[in-house]
């Protein structure tokens, strides 16, 4: 499954490999509301082509940060620029949340609608479907009512609707903060099966042993603030920030 | 004459089926069942805009459209009533005392009702969607046959309230139809009047078809939500 249109990684990992391009640069980039900062100046660089973790606490204000990417919501301040240097538009992009929103519809139902609010051109429609009950192992659910899966179909169904739109970029917010492990590890797995073919997955997550199983790259949050940010494995094995350390050790508790 | 008397010569009124007691019953049915479709029409799409909309005023809106859940019916009679009347703005169509006249009143008096309660299910439905679609691209106002569309469990009670007001009411109709025999009585305006003449057998006999049908919409209503609960019946691929 390829797609033509936006640099994926394939095309363009030449030039990464050469350059170290980014995907998404962040410049100083705040959000206030009601008075209070809830994201304090971000700075940072999303790499093309990785998996991106936004790691932090609970209440650091991940979800925030994904949402500002994602552009639900617009930055009080600062500048966001997808593959600086470019004159490249803001890529395809779709979000899976951690409370999946499926509309009161079949399975089926839940993956068409999408394609047809989108348009997507109608003669790649039944394919899309198919591939996307496979990837969400549903082919058996196809009719049945989506809010009566169970929390691992749902999610697994919301992340195949997202891929079924072939999107560049992929948002996953805490997408297995309300799974049991095998569910949790089945999401993995979907994630790790698509992301050579996007220009990036960007996931938020608490779970430190969920980061260091899928992070390419890390982007550490604590109270609004982007603490630290860099390749996953320096971030796992010398992070350098205190409360990184505090984090990974563990110690993190407000 | 006795309770048990005028029970019993209800039944038999109800049983023997008396042309006179059919036509009356047929007639509040055509009178509500059209405003209902024509308040859903209205109602329905206008309460969804204003739950997924987002305009400049629009908790005052949903204050005064709550409030006109309760319009009282002779009011909304007399309102009508003097737009239809000879001079009225709408007297050129010579409307009044006409079972139109009667749909015209029902509407006026269920269509805020129809609009506020799909206004409050209709939130609930969006409040969930709304991020997701946000997500996708799609405007609120491109969502709103879809969020109607999913939630037609809840749209049915509210259009099962809007009948049961409208086909229980007697102020409105009874004010712009005027309970001509043969031409605008119905059940309500019906037992009204002999009650008054004291013919308690016909008014006894639709008052239990009143109770009835109370009975029914409440019966339909319940059956609909607890379908809408295991709800895979409703899924349609």
């Amino acid at each position: 499954m390829r797609y033509a249109g936006w640099p994926g990684r394939r095309r363009v990992s030449r030039v990464f490999e050469n350059e170290q391009r980014s995907l998404l640069s962040l410049d100083a980039v705040t959000l206030d509301a009601g008075g209070t900062r809830l994201i304090r100046p971000v700075t940072a660089d999303i790499p093309l082509g990785a998996r991106t973790v936004v790691l932090g606490p609970n209440g650091a204000g991940k979800s925030l940060l994904l949402r500002l990417c994602h552009g639900l919501i617009t930055p009080t301040s600062g500048r966001l620029e997808w593959l600086p240097g470019t004159a490249k538009a803001p890529p395809r992009q779709a979000m899976v949340f951690d409370r999946p929103v499926l509309l009161y519809r079949s399975v089926a139902a839940n993956i068409r609608y999408p394609l047809e609010a989108t348009r997507v051109p109608r003669r790649e429609h039944a394919e899309r479907l198919r591939e996307a009950l496979v990837f969400a192992g549903l082919e058996q659910r196809a009719r049945q009512f989506a809010p009566t899966l169970s929390a691992g179909q749902k999610q697994r169904l919301a992340l195949a609707r997202a891929w079924a739109l072939r999107p560049d970029v992929l948002f996953l917010d805490e997408p297995t903060a309300h799974l049991d492990l095998a569910a949790t590890r089945d999401i993995e797995t979907m994630i790790n099966a698509i992301h050579h073919k996007l220009a990036g997955v960007i996931l938020t997550t608490h779970d430190l042993a969920q980061a260091r199983r899928i992070a390419d790259h890390v982007v550490f949050v604590h109270k609004g603030k982007v603490i630290e940010w860099g390749a996953a494995d320096s971030f796992f094995d010398r992070p350098r920030a205190p409360e990184a350390r505090r984090f990974l050790n563990g110690e993190l508790f407000e | 004459m006795n309770f048990g008397d005028v029970i019993g010569q209800a039944f038999r009124l109800i049983f023997s089926l008396d042309p006179d007691l059919l036509e009356i019953i047929g007639r509040s049915f055509q009178v509500s069942l059209s405003s209902v479709v024509i308040s859903a029409v209205v109602g329905a799409p206008l309460g969804a805009v204003i739950a997924m909309a987002r305009f400049r005023g629009r908790g005052a809106l949903v204050v005064v459209l709550n409030a006109l859940m309760g319009l009282p019916p002779v009011v909304v009679g007399l309102l009508v009533y003097v737009m239809l009347s000879r001079a009225g703005p709408l007297g050129v169509f010579n409307l009044l005392f006409s079972p139109t006249a009667m749909i015209i009143a029902q509407t006026v008096l269920i269509t805020p009702l129809i609009a506020a309660l799909s206004r409050q299910i209709v939130e609930d439905v969006w409040q969930g969607y709304a991020e997701q679609f946000r997500s996708w691209g799609i405007r609120p106002i491109r969502a709103v046959p879809t969020v109607l569309w999913d939630a037609r469990v809840g749209l049915m009670t509210v259009l099962l309230a809007g009948f049961g007001r409208a086909i229980s009411e007697v102020g409105a109709v009874m004010i712009v139809g005027g309970n001509i025999d043969h031409l605008t009585r119905v059940m309500t305006t019906t037992i009204a009047l002999e009650t008054a003449k004291g013919d308690l057998d016909l008014a006894m006999a639709l008052g239990l078809i009143l109770l009835l049908m109370s009975l029914l919409v409440n019966a339909l209503s319940h059956a609909v939500r607890r379908v809408a609960g295991p709800a895979a019946s409703l899924a349609r691929v």
